[in-house]
């Protein structure tokens, strides 16, 4: 998903083995997050559970803040002015996650400028999807569907996460996605009423799409490297392969009424099982755009890293304003 | 990157409508109480969620230590007399 960087192994290094004391209160404080109960910031936590949601809270920011680029590119070739203005609030929304994200993060002791860096330098992970083009209008239209659709399923367990910062922040964002997910199938339901073209080119973004969505919900649960203790803590609720399975469920019928198929010939619903089954996903594939080789990694990274210090004049300035300002009044009272 | 570059973290708090209070709904960072009421417009108020805003420097907050909470709050877990329904009083006046 948005932290599918959480299934592969911390490259931060071992967390060191706590004191014999330290294991007891770390097994009470199991104990609590297994039974429900919510952790604040000021709480004491193991260290590893601090560690832990670090790296996922600040994973799923940067996701939603390189999540802006790949919709960004149609801002300003949207089709009509009610598009436009559509998109603009829907990336807006997409920087306000990132915000509550990073807020949410921070309450466990990193800075803003430590997370930043770690994105800017490489070390930390955001969703693979992000690392896709954006070829054509319909793409858009995709994206609000199967990729906000994909994000929803897996953010609203995520509202009942152990670590009440993060539950929050997800409360708050889940109640914006859903104009996220119905803003894209609306602009894919005009499509499907359009001329022959345009019908083709919707077919064109899901058959493009469809695959890496699927790997948005990150490895299977069996070679998935921390969802045991994540499942104990209370972090995560839903494992990745139900979370997928769900989200195909739900999707199916909606592409029906789109008139679209799916580049899958293995897709059809398994009255047995009561669920759709579908083909196998090229997991070399998400593994080579995970580590950094995808369509657009470079060009997503870069984007961000020239947003920063271009952006840092403007950041100086500001401060050295606000002191300023402070210095002056201080001054008046004195 | 250095600390003392990045701007300080402020809390923000809504009225959601009038005639409630202000409460908390997150946090951001500004160079000042200015700029803090702008971004929170521009972040918290997109759909119309407040008509009044609190920016509070997040370094000026006192806040209740966790630790002391059973000090602190334990001792009126046995003050039942404090709320109206530990009185139980004749049918007549008891809606009193
Ligand atoms: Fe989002
Ligand atoms: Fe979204």
């Amino acid at each position: 998903m948005y932290t599918q960087a959480m299934d592969i192994p911390n490259t931060d290094g071992p967390t060191a083995v706590p004191a014999i004391n330290e294991q007891a209160r770390e097994a009470e404080f199991n104990e609590r997050a297994g039974r429900g109960e919510i952790v604040e910031a000021k709480d004491w936590m193991p260290e590893a559970y601090r560690k832990t949601l670090v790296r996922q809270i600040s994973q799923h920011a940067h996701s939603e803040i390189v999540g802006m680029l790949p919709e960004g590119n149609w801002v300003t070739r949207a089709p009509s002015l009610k598009r436009k203005t559509i998109l603009l609030a829907k990336i807006q929304d997409e920087g306000g996650h990132g915000l509550y994200l990073y807020a949410a993060a921070e309450t466990l002791g990193t800075s803003r400028d430590q997370m930043l860096d770690a994105l800017h330098t490489g070390k930390a992970k955001y969703s693979s999807i992000f690392n896709y083009p954006t070829l054509t209008w319909a793409d858009i239209g995709v994206i609000g569907w199967l990729v906000d659709g994909a994000a929803i399923m897996n953010q609203v367990p995520l509202c009942r996460c152990s670590y009440g910062p993060y539950a929050r922040a997800m409360v708050r964002i889940c109640k914006e996605e859903s104009f996220h997910q119905r803003q894209g199938f609306d602009l894919l339901l005009a499509l499907s009423k359009g001329s022959e073209a345009q019908r083709a080119m919707m077919q064109d973004a899901v058959n493009r799409w469809w695959w890496p969505v699927l790997m948005m919900f990150g490895p299977h649960d069996k070679d998935s490297q921390n969802s045991e203790l994540s499942m104990k803590w209370g972090i995560k609720r839903i494992s990745n392969d139900e979370l997928r399975q769900q989200f195909v469920d739900a999707t199916m019928p909606q592409g029906e009424l789109l008139g679209v198929t799916f580049p899958d010939p293995d897709l059809r619903y398994n009255e047995a099982r009561g669920h759709y089954d579908f083909g196998a996903i090229d997991w070399s594939e998400f593994w080579n755009v995970v580590n950094g080789h995808g369509p657009c990694n470079k060009e997503r990274l870069q984007a961000r890293v020239d947003a920063w210090e271009e952006g840092a004049w403007v950041r100086e300035a500001a401060l050295a304003h606000a002191r300023k300002q402070a210095a002056r009044v201080a001054a008046a009272a004195a | 990157m250095s600390n003392n570059k990045e701007w300080p973290l402020w809390e923000v708090f809504l009225r959601s409508r009038a005639g409630l209070d202000h409460k908390h709904c997150g946090s951001l960072h500004a160079a000042d109480g200015a700029m803090a009421l702008q971004l929170a417009r521009d972040v918290y108020t997109r759909r119309q969620e407040g008509v009044s805003i609190w920016v509070v420097r997040a370094d000026h907050i006192h806040a209740s230590d966790p630790t002391d909470k059973a000090a602190l709050f334990d001792p009126m877990a046995d003050k039942i007399y404090r709320h109206p329904t530990f009185y139980e009083l004749p049918d007549e006046v008891d809606h009193m």
